[in-house]
């Protein structure tokens, strides 16, 4: 930064009112300032103050979970400005998508990320869980997590295939045709699945019925789709994403090879040492806290 | 016989490119986690900290730079990706949506394919519904049964060599059943070669037999006598087969216990059953093993 831009900010822009307000720690250029800049972050604080330097490498972490977090911000931006040019209805869907092509400025980046970037995730998520395994990150203390991290896969296939169908094109139905047509075979639940005829299905009041708001692939479909792919999927999702990042702090921060002394921490012999009781010698010493 | 222009014609479908990046990212990382694995084995086996567990590795460093550093830049080159990639190919839209034409082949997104090429071993309720599921369940039971307390945090091989071989094999049986069920599946879900013309005309005769009519049982017998055969092989696959591990990797057994035991062995045999009735299908045309009059294996 030139001098005398930096003398600007330090004399006019700094010491103002509203600077102030906004970033209450001064400039991160000791370690107090770098501590409170990520403690006092809403975002930042997601991460710790201070981490283990094997943590901050590519060839530990490949950075897949925050790639993932990322391509969900690019996807729900991109949807946002998406849903300002799109009708969920079978005779519009089609000419808005045309017309994102020839009308709107910038129309056709917008539905590329939106595509590219839903398929990306798929992989990023993938790739988490692969990284995630071969550390063998999900032992303890972190089972519930992976669980949870499971759940958010599932929910990132489903996303990517109700957001599939909105094109309203062939390859579209087509592909949510065929996708849609293994709920049918669901056991008991679906018209054309084991042991179905005990609870009378037929094909138009069956899961698969449900799922489409018909018997084939249609105009109620897409609404159906629209609402899950733009309000209900991923109002579950935030909620386990939300669960997912807590925990990861909850359960000790990033996995490593202090975790193992983290999974001897019995709660129970730790509140019966409080107490005085004998189990005492049992409990392992908690990690130091930073 | 191959011709370029066919395999580049499946390749170059936008909607395949991610299937390309797949193949690059499963071949980087693999060899990523396999290397660093190796080399703590190494590590352990002399006597040295992990590499995670080094004195240095251990410090401790300010998130501020060290790691908001890494995760901007990260960022920055999977925007700039995303952007050049989003500008230079465009989103495929086909024609308007129309119940009455069928595309052939009519597939799946590609991440389903793997389900969708199960369909051709299994009926849907097992390849669609049954399997998902398992995968699912399987996937978040795994904390819960490989209860081996080492290589918590760091790559290795040696200390989780089972947990590991049976991770590596359901993650790339699923990679390549898409791989395959993207480049390698034609018209009327058809096998060809890479580089062979897709024809809709091809006729594949199906020659395909259940087990009872490879043993020669008149079809006509009552169901339960007829497939006694199936029930025995399947009874001596989910029972005999865990029975005897048990008493050969005792060990094994005793440090799960009876119920991770179990539930280990019914999601390893039913992971196995898929990659089995391949080969029996492959090799003796073999449709279903059992047959009954309310659903087919």
């Amino acid at each position: 930064m030139s001098s005398k831009l930096q003398d600007f900010l330090e004399k006019h822009v700094y010491p103002t009112q509203i600077w102030q307000s906004i970033f209450r720690h001064g400039k991160p250029i000791n370690d107090r300032n770098r501590s409170l800049a990520v403690l006092s972050n809403v975002f930042l604080h997601l991460h710790p103050i201070r981490l283990p330097r094997y943590a901050t490498k590519y060839t530990y972490t490949w950075g897949m979970g925050g790639m993932s977090f990322l391509l969900f911000l690019v996807e729900t931006v991109t949807g946002i400005l998406l849903m300002f040019y799109y009708h969920p209805t079978a005779t519009q869907a089609y000419i808005d998508i045309k017309s994102l092509e020839f009308d709107v400025p910038f129309g056709m980046l917008l539905r590329n990320m939106h595509r590219w970037g839903a398929h990306l995730m798929v992989l990023t998520v993938w790739f988490h869980m692969f990284r995630v395994f071969m550390t063998g990150s999900y032992k303890k203390p972190r089972e519930f997590n992976w669980a949870i991290g499971v759940l958010l896969l599932t929910i990132t296939l489903f996303m990517s295939f109700t957001g599939y169908l909105l094109p309203w094109d062939q390859l579209a139905m087509w592909a949510i045709t065929v996708g849609t047509n293994m709920a049918r075979a669901v056991p008991f639940l679906g018209h054309e699945g084991p042991f179905s005829n005990l609870l009378g299905l037929r094909i138009d009041n069956d899961i698969r019925f449900a799922l489409l708001g018909g018997t084939t692939v249609g105009g109620p479909t897409l609404l159906r789709f629209y609402v899950l792919h733009c309000i209900a999927v991923p109002f579950v999702m935030s909620f386990l994403l939300a669960v997912h990042f807590w925990r990861i702090r909850k359960d000790g921060g990033i996995s490593g090879p202090q975790s193992a002394r983290l999974a001897n921490l019995n709660k129970v012999t730790q509140v019966k040492a409080a107490l005085g009781k004998k189990e005492e010698s049992t409990v392992a010493q908690p990690p130091k806290t930073e | 016989m191959f011709r370029w222009e066919f395999f580049l014609e499946i390749i170059k479908k936008p909607d395949n490119i991610p299937i390309i990046l797949l193949i690059i990212a499963l071949i980087v990382y693999t060899w990523i986690a396999l290397y660093k694995a190796f080399d703590n084995d190494k590590r352990l086996a002399e006597g040295r900290p992990v590499w995670e567990a080094e004195p240095h590795n251990q410090e401790k460093v300010h998130t501020w730079p060290h790691l908001l550093n890494i995760e901007f830049i990260a960022a920055i080159i999977l925007m700039a990706g995303l952007t050049l990639w989003s500008v230079f190919l465009n989103a495929p839209l086909e024609e308007p949506a129309n119940p009455g034409v069928t595309p052939n082949p009519s597939k799946a997104p590609w991440y389903f394919l793997g389900l969708q090429e199960m369909l051709v071993y299994f009926d849907p309720w097992i390849a669609g519904v049954l399997m998902p599921t398992i995968i699912i369940i399987g996937l978040m039971a795994i904390p819960y049964i490989d209860t081996n307390p080492k290589g918590n945090g760091y790559y290795c091989w040696k200390d989780r060599k089972f947990a590991i071989s049976v991770f590596m094999f359901g993650w790339f049986l699923w990679m390549i059943l898409i791989v395959q069920g993207t480049i390698l599946r034609g018209p009327g879900w058809n096998f060809f070669w890479p580089g062979e013309y897709w024809d809709v005309h091809k006729v594949v005769p199906l020659v395909n037999v259940n087990l009872y009519e490879l043993l020669n049982i008149d079809p006509k017998t009552f169901w339960l006598i007829r497939e006694m055969p199936a029930l025995i092989l399947l009874g001596l696959y989910f029972l005999l087969i865990p029975y005897i591990v048990s008493k050969i990797y005792r060990k094994f057994y005793e440090d799960l216990g009876f119920a991770r035991y179990t539930v280990t062995m019914i999601l390893l045999l039913l992971l196995m059953s898929l990659p089995i009735k391949m080969i029996l299908r492959w090799t003796l045309n073999l449709k279903y093993i059992l047959v009954t009059p309310w659903f087919n294996i």
